[in-house]
């Protein structure tokens, strides 16, 4: 049993101990005061003695998940450790890029002042960037696109449930017959429909955000947003790419921009390798196969260039085509004139997609919710 | 369950055959101290569920598990008026002439009594305090589920319009464990204390084994336990063995004599330890390896 090093003899151990909340909250964790003061009184049960139990004591109260926990090691070592009794300087972490929308520079309409109608013109124009590749577009042109992909018309696909609701045909609700008949003092009365009733389906987007991807992230990143904040729906959002990150909390935010500031934070991997096959892996092990997936609508936003394994990449979508309720795979390359699924990782996953869809310009994004509503 | 210390909460839990470590056990004299419910993360099998069976057998006190699930609401969770029951006592009352003499008033208060009332596990829990609940698979409800909860565990009482407040007379010790398929609340989180439960270590492991199946040889123990460790560490597997799996391996390995392990009867009994055909695969082809080294 060894003692905490770090504690100073000439201080309250409350004031050690809350200084080490606060370089844990410094950390990253979620500290509040409330996890504080549960800290200081499961403190008071184990006592300062053994260091071990200090720690087990606040790991248990002010750690929410297994990120915290990794944290929280870190910082305990760093805040106790005996050779340098204070807190060291946490390394810095390089920043990840971050996606801003650049301002309009918008240059259009040098030749085409002659134009006499400028409603239709505009009219017009959200006609032509409707089918544009949104890769090759120009700043002005993609604020535009951006204000468009953000009223993008999506219904959540719906699931039956193991719950019923009233209906005026169907089964008989042998209970709400039973309470209408003792609303009546048992006599009889008529008799109560039920079905069954329905909920919004989960649907989980994968977005590709290698290098390869790199001029559709920021539009397939919209398209993500906007899908969570259609009303009733429940999008969970991830990269891929060299490694997989849960976004859906980054995406939360209401402000698109904002929003796309706090995944650019988040993701630590823009534009780097693809391992597809890899993150599809860790997707399905970690979150997959015990629920996420289940029952959802999976839809993979990638252009299928996999640097690893083919055979692999393959086999972890078949796992997760039967898991999930519906695959549906978007490759920004498919609408393009001229185009064969040849590459590798796209041939192999294709016997185990159920809908293979492009995913180059506004018209397919809302091709691709029209896809999702019917799922 | 009165304890002083957390090594004497390991010591107790290891009397019914729950062996955990140091850090678990403090947890567990830190819920009790603290009357905090205990929420429990981990990889499926490693015996999350187990632990309050056996927090309930060292207490003395009842066990009521709550199965989360899609759509549960609080009239499967609290309780539930049993309306044909109650139909039923009016049309006895009525033709025993009861309800003339009787009065409306009395016979409709007679409506709602105990007797009438389906206690619920969380009802129940607070009714036979001491008890320990289990909630288990909590990321399986909805959210506003888990804000139902919040609400009973943070008062540990349940009001009932036609009855009264339910409060329990000793808070019971409650266990809410999670297989993490979507992230709880953290309002939910912060009333509980934390743990993320590991597979156990080698020895740990061995142990276990002995003491839940203290028939299977010591040899063989070990031998069963050294491969599942190994087929932890190999990541291709879809879903590596937990420790109720290595339970069941031992057993079936025992039900076929074996006093050690051979690759015959292995291959035979690898049913009990992988539960996917690309697993089984896998793991027929390394037990060459994993045998003889």
């Amino acid at each position: 049993m060894t003692g905490l090093d770090g504690l100073d003899q000439r201080r309250a151990p409350d004031e050690v101990l809350l200084g080490f909340t606060t370089a844990l909250r410094a950390a990253g964790v979620a500290v509040t005061h409330d996890r504080s003061a549960a800290f200081l009184e499961a403190c008071a049960h184990v006592g300062l003695a053994d260091a071990a139990a200090v720690r087990t004591a606040g790991r248990s109260t002010l750690c929410g998940g297994p990120d915290d926990l990794h944290r929280f090691d870190g910082v305990f070592e760093a805040y106790f450790d005996h050779r340098a009794g204070l807190p060291r300087p946490r390394p810095a972490t390089p920043g990840a890029p971050t996606l801003t929308s650049l301002p309009e520079t918008d240059a259009d309409g040098a030749g085409e002042s002659d134009d006499s109608d400028p409603v239709r013109a505009r009219a017009s124009d959200a006609e032509v960037l409707r089918h544009r590749d949104v890769a090759t577009l120009s700043a002005g042109e993609k604020q535009r696109l951006a204000a468009q992909l953000a009223r993008l018309r999506f219904r959540p696909p719906r699931r039956r449930t193991a719950r019923h609701d009233r209906w005026h045909r169907g089964q008989v609700d042998a209970r709400a017959t039973v309470r209408a008949s003792l609303r009546r003092l048992g006599e009889p009365a008529p008799i109560a429909y039920r079905r069954r009733g329905t909920r919004p389906r989960r649907v989980v987007l994968l977005v590709d955000v290698s290098g390869s991807m790199s001029g559709y992230a920021d539009a397939l990143l919209r398209v993500a947003h906007r899908l969570t904040h259609v009303p009733d729906a429940r999008v969970e959002t991830f990269t891929v790419g060299t490694r997989l990150t849960h976004l859906t909390r980054a995406l939360s935010v209401r402000d698109p921009e904002r929003a796309l500031v706090a995944a650019g934070d988040t993701v630590p991997d823009w534009s780097g390798g693809t391992r597809l096959g890899e993150s599809l892996q860790v997707f399905l092990d970690r979150w997959g196969r015990r629920g996420l997936a289940r029952g959802a609508v999976v839809v993979v936003l990638s252009d299928g260039w996999e640097r690893g394994d083919p055979t692999l990449l393959a086999e972890q979508v078949r796992r997760l085509q039967r898991i999930a309720h519906r695959v549906v795979w978007v490759n920004p390359h498919r609408g393009k004139a001229g185009y064969e699924p040849v590459q590798g990782g796209v041939v192999a996953v294709l016997p185990h997609v159920d809908d293979f869809l492009a995913g180059h310009s506004l018209a397919t994004y809302s091709e691709l919710c029209e896809v999702l509503s019917r799922a | 369950m009165q304890v002083e210390s957390s090594a004497q909460v390991a010591e107790q839990l290891a009397a019914t055959g729950y062996l955990c470590d140091e850090s678990l056990a403090t947890v567990v004299f830190l819920a009790g101290r603290m009357q905090r419910p205990l929420l429990l993360e981990g990889e499926p099998g490693t015996g999350k569920t187990a632990l309050a069976e056996a927090l309930a057998q060292v207490a003395g006190v009842p066990l009521l598990r709550l199965q989360c699930y899609e759509g549960i609401d609080a009239s499967q969770a609290l309780y539930d008026w049993d309306f044909p029951r109650q139909v039923l006592h009016l049309r006895a009352l009525e033709a025993a002439g009861g309800l003339g003499g009787q009065g409306v008033e009395e016979a409709e208060k007679s409506l709602y009594d105990e007797r009438f009332l389906l206690a619920r596990p969380v009802l129940a829990a607070l009714q036979q305090a001491p008890a320990v609940l289990l909630v288990d698979e909590v990321d399986r409800a909805d959210d506003e589920f888990e804000a139902f909860l919040l609400e009973v565990l943070s008062t540990y009482q349940v009001s009932i319009p036609e009855l009264g407040t339910v409060r329990a007379a000793e808070p019971p010790l409650v266990v809410l464990t999670s297989n993490r398929t979507r992230e709880l609340h953290d309002a939910l989180k912060r009333r509980c204390l934390y743990h993320w439960v590991d597979h156990p270590g080698l020895e740990r492991e061995v142990e276990i084994v002995r003491t839940r199946l203290p028939e299977v040889s010591a040899a063989l123990a070990r031998q069963v336990v050294d491969v599942v460790q190994r087929l932890r560490g190999d990541t291709g597997l879809q879903k590596p063995p937990g420790v109720a799996e290595t339970l069941d391996w031992a057993q079936a390995l025992h039900h076929l004599g074996c006093a050690e392990l051979d690759l015959e009867t292995a291959a035979r009994t690898l049913g009990a330890l992988v539960k996917y055909r690309e697993d089984a695969d896998r793991v027929k082809h390394a037990l060459d390896r994993l045998l003889t080294s």
